[in-house]
């Protein structure tokens, strides 16, 4: 067990080294390809004053002059010693652990994406525990009542949910149940759990519910699908041969083989949303990293941006790397292998 | 065939499963005893009925896609009239059941020790330690070796023939009376199954339970059955003594499986003789015999065969036969053509 996951903890790390290699590519090579120079690259940096000898001392200062696997390394480098920064009369400084440096808000990147971390777990979080119960207990349902009015209703509801896109439905309940019923706060609205756990989830319930329903319609769908199978399996007339009730046939038996594909997505979801729940946040103006992102985006600060991509990788991988262990704790086979 | 002291009494049982093609008959009309310590073996076909005999008698039909009718008394209770909580109670407890691919028939998350645990727990008031020296002294009882750490180990830890003794000691856990044995050594290699079969004779007679093998492995039934039923497209054809059916069988189909089992001691270069055709569709049953359209002697009928659905009737001390061909016709059938085919290729 402990080289099994000692395995996967590199496997993990490699990962990371993989993703940070490919997102410098990106960002360093899809400038140039639009003609981007050093110079052109540095010029937005300083101010439209500027003239050529400092655009290119601004340059050199940021290391935009050197080659690729020299930026590479330096950027990487940071991660783990931190980076500074010079030109002209900037001085900068960005501490280990450092993911890029904002020269638009002239600041390190890590501390405001982890200042926003906050915000999109709690968003993730609450989320999850909605969909993943919602979800389950509909597709549990469903399988077991197969073909009946709740499962064609169920899977029918199931189908939309999965279909409408979030910026729609979020956009559509904020309409009804804050503008019109005034039941829950507009979008914005954010407390912070530390200040008042009540408003807290008050502010947070609409991102919730609308997330949630997202993901449970696809959740209740696989869960259907795995409980159909699971419950056709040999073990299960095993079990009920035992004289076990149905229930416990059902829970410890079916629900219990169908739920590993379960938590594999389930790992990579929240990982996934961990990372920035870009449409949620964006739909619902909640300060989160998503948002951040999409902020970053728009104001065309790369820097921000690659701290961003290298963070929320850095969350699927995890994501993935506890997905993997669990795996091996649900189903006892995965041990020796 | 009922005897006076059976423990479990089979009358005129009937499970009929509508589908969209049609009413599949599956078991139609089967009726059969068993005394306790003695074994009854069910052979046939696939398809023929045996394993959806063998899951009626458990109650495990699903009451929304199977129509169960007739009896199932074990011990003065009707299984198929009962209500479905009084069976259950009784499923494991006094009746039980070892399916044929140990591997599948395991949960594969639970250790063979929760999984006998589970079993004995469902019946038995006790504590997990309690049930866990129970579930290590009955691992030990059915030959698995260091039981004491075996019982914590996972079905896919096991060997074949492990995992389908770890399946027996869970079907014993609660000394059930009835012990039902489908296809117990189908998915085992030749050697365990001889061990299988050891092992399942003497937990018979320590235990004293009646049980039941089904199979369609002739051989089997000769090493374990005290009586064999034969079943075809849902009935009863043959029924008899282990020794009269492999004496003087009076049912050709019967004679066709006698014909199809390999034999050491008749020598490589002997010929198989197999039945001709495919087993009945259970939806649309030939008419009259269900075995006429594959019987070498339908002509000797009369026209009986594809007309009228011969009756289980007597052919000789306790040995029921259902065809039309008359007893005399048929013993002389076997001991003049049949007996010597299977004898010459030796």
């Amino acid at each position: 067990m402990v080289t099994y996951i000692i395995r996967r903890l590199f496997g993990a790390v490699l990962t990371l080294v993989i993703v940070s290699m490919i997102t410098f590519g990106i960002f360093y090579l899809v400038p140039r390809w639009a003609g981007g120079t050093a110079e052109s690259l540095a010029s937005r940096y300083v101010g439209r004053t500027a003239n050529a000898e400092q655009v290119r001392e601004a340059a050199h200062g940021l290391g935009l002059d050197q080659p690729f696997f020299v930026q590479y390394w330096d950027w990487f480098k940071a991660i783990f010693v931190g980076r500074d920064f010079a030109f002209g009369a900037t001085q900068a400084h960005c501490p280990a652990p450092c993911l890029g440096y904002s020269f638009i808000g002239r600041n390190p990147v890590l501390p405001d994406i982890l200042d926003r971390l906050p915000v999109t777990a709690s968003l993730a979080f609450g989320a999850a525990i909605i969909w993943l119960i919602l979800g389950v207990a509909t597709g549990v349902l469903s399988a077991l009542r197969r073909g009946s009015i709740f499962d064609r209703a169920a899977m029918g509801i199931a189908l939309g949910g999965v279909s409408l896109p979030i910026f729609w439905t979020g956009l559509v309940s904020l309409v009804i149940f804050s503008y019109n019923l005034h039941w829950t706060k507009p979008g914005g609205a954010y407390t912070p759990i530390e200040v008042n756990p009540a408003e807290w989830a008050y502010s947070l319930v609409l991102p919730w519910i609308t997330l949630a329903l997202l993901f449970s319609a696809a959740y209740a769908r696989l869960t259907r699908a795995g409980m159909l199978e699971t419950m056709g399996e040999d073990y299960i007339r095993t079990a009920r041969a035992k004289g076990l009730r149905e229930r416990t046939v059902v829970t410890r038996h079916g629900l219990r083989a169908a739920l590993t594909p379960i938590a594999t997505i389930f790992g990579l979801d929240v990982g996934l949303l961990m990372g920035g729940a870009v449409l949620t946040e964006s739909t619902f103006s909640l300060p989160g990293i998503g948002k951040y992102a999409i902020d970053a985006i728009n104001a065309n600060d790369m820097p921000k941006v690659m701290g961003f991509v290298l963070f929320s990788a850095g969350f699927v991988v995890i994501a993935n790397l506890i997905v993997d262990v669990v795996y091996a704790v649900i189903d006892p086979r995965v041990r020796l292998a | 065939m009922p005897a006076p002291d059976a423990f479990l009494d089979v009358r005129d049982l009937r499970i009929h499963f509508p589908t969209d093609d049609g009413l599949v008959k599956s078991v139609d009309g089967l009726s059969f005893s068993l005394q306790r310590g003695k074994t009854l073996g069910i052979v046939g076909e696939s398809g023929s009925g045996k394993s959806v005999t063998s899951l009626g008698i458990l109650g495990l039909h699903n009451k929304r896609n199977a129509r169960v009718s007739g009896e199932i008394v074990l011990d003065g209770t009707d299984i198929v009239s009962t209500d479905p909580e009084t069976v259950r109670k009784m499923r494991g407890r006094r009746m039980a059941m070892i399916f044929q691919d140990p591997l599948s028939a395991m949960h594969p998350y639970y250790t063979v020790g929760a999984q006998i645990i589970e079993a004995y727990r469902v019946h038995n008031n006790v504590s997990k330690s309690v049930a866990k020296k129970h579930a290590i002294d009955l691992l030990g009882r059915v030959g698995i070796p260091q039981p004491s750490s075996r019982v914590d180990d996972y079905p896919h830890q096991f060997s074949g023939g492990m995992r389908q003794r770890a399946m027996i000691a869970m079907a014993l856990s609660c000394d059930p009376e009835l012990l039902i044995a489908d296809e117990p050594t189908t998915a085992l290699d030749v050697t365990v199954q001889a061990q299988i079969l050891d092992l399942m004779r003497d937990l018979q007679q320590e235990f004293n339970s009646g049980l039941i093998i089904i199979t369609h492995d002739l051989g089997v039934v000769a090493e374990l059955a005290d009586d064999v039923l034969v079943m075809y497209g849902g009935k009863c054809i043959e029924y008899g003594s282990a020794v009269t059916m492999f004496e003087e069988p009076q049912h050709p189909y019967t004679w066709g499986l006698l014909g199809s089992m390999p034999r050491l001691d008749r020598g490589v270069s002997s010929r198989l003789l197999p039945i001709k055709g495919n087993p009945p569709s259970l939806i649309n049953v030939p008419s009259g015999c269900a075995f006429h359209p594959r019987c070498v002697y339908e002509a000797q009928t009369g026209g009986l065969g594809s007309t009228r659905v011969p009756e289980l009737a007597e052919a000789g001390r306790g040995h029921l036969v259902r065809c039309h061909l008359p007893v005399a016709e048929r013993k002389r059938i076997w001991h003049e053509q049949i007996r010597p085919t299977l004898e010459a290729s030796s």
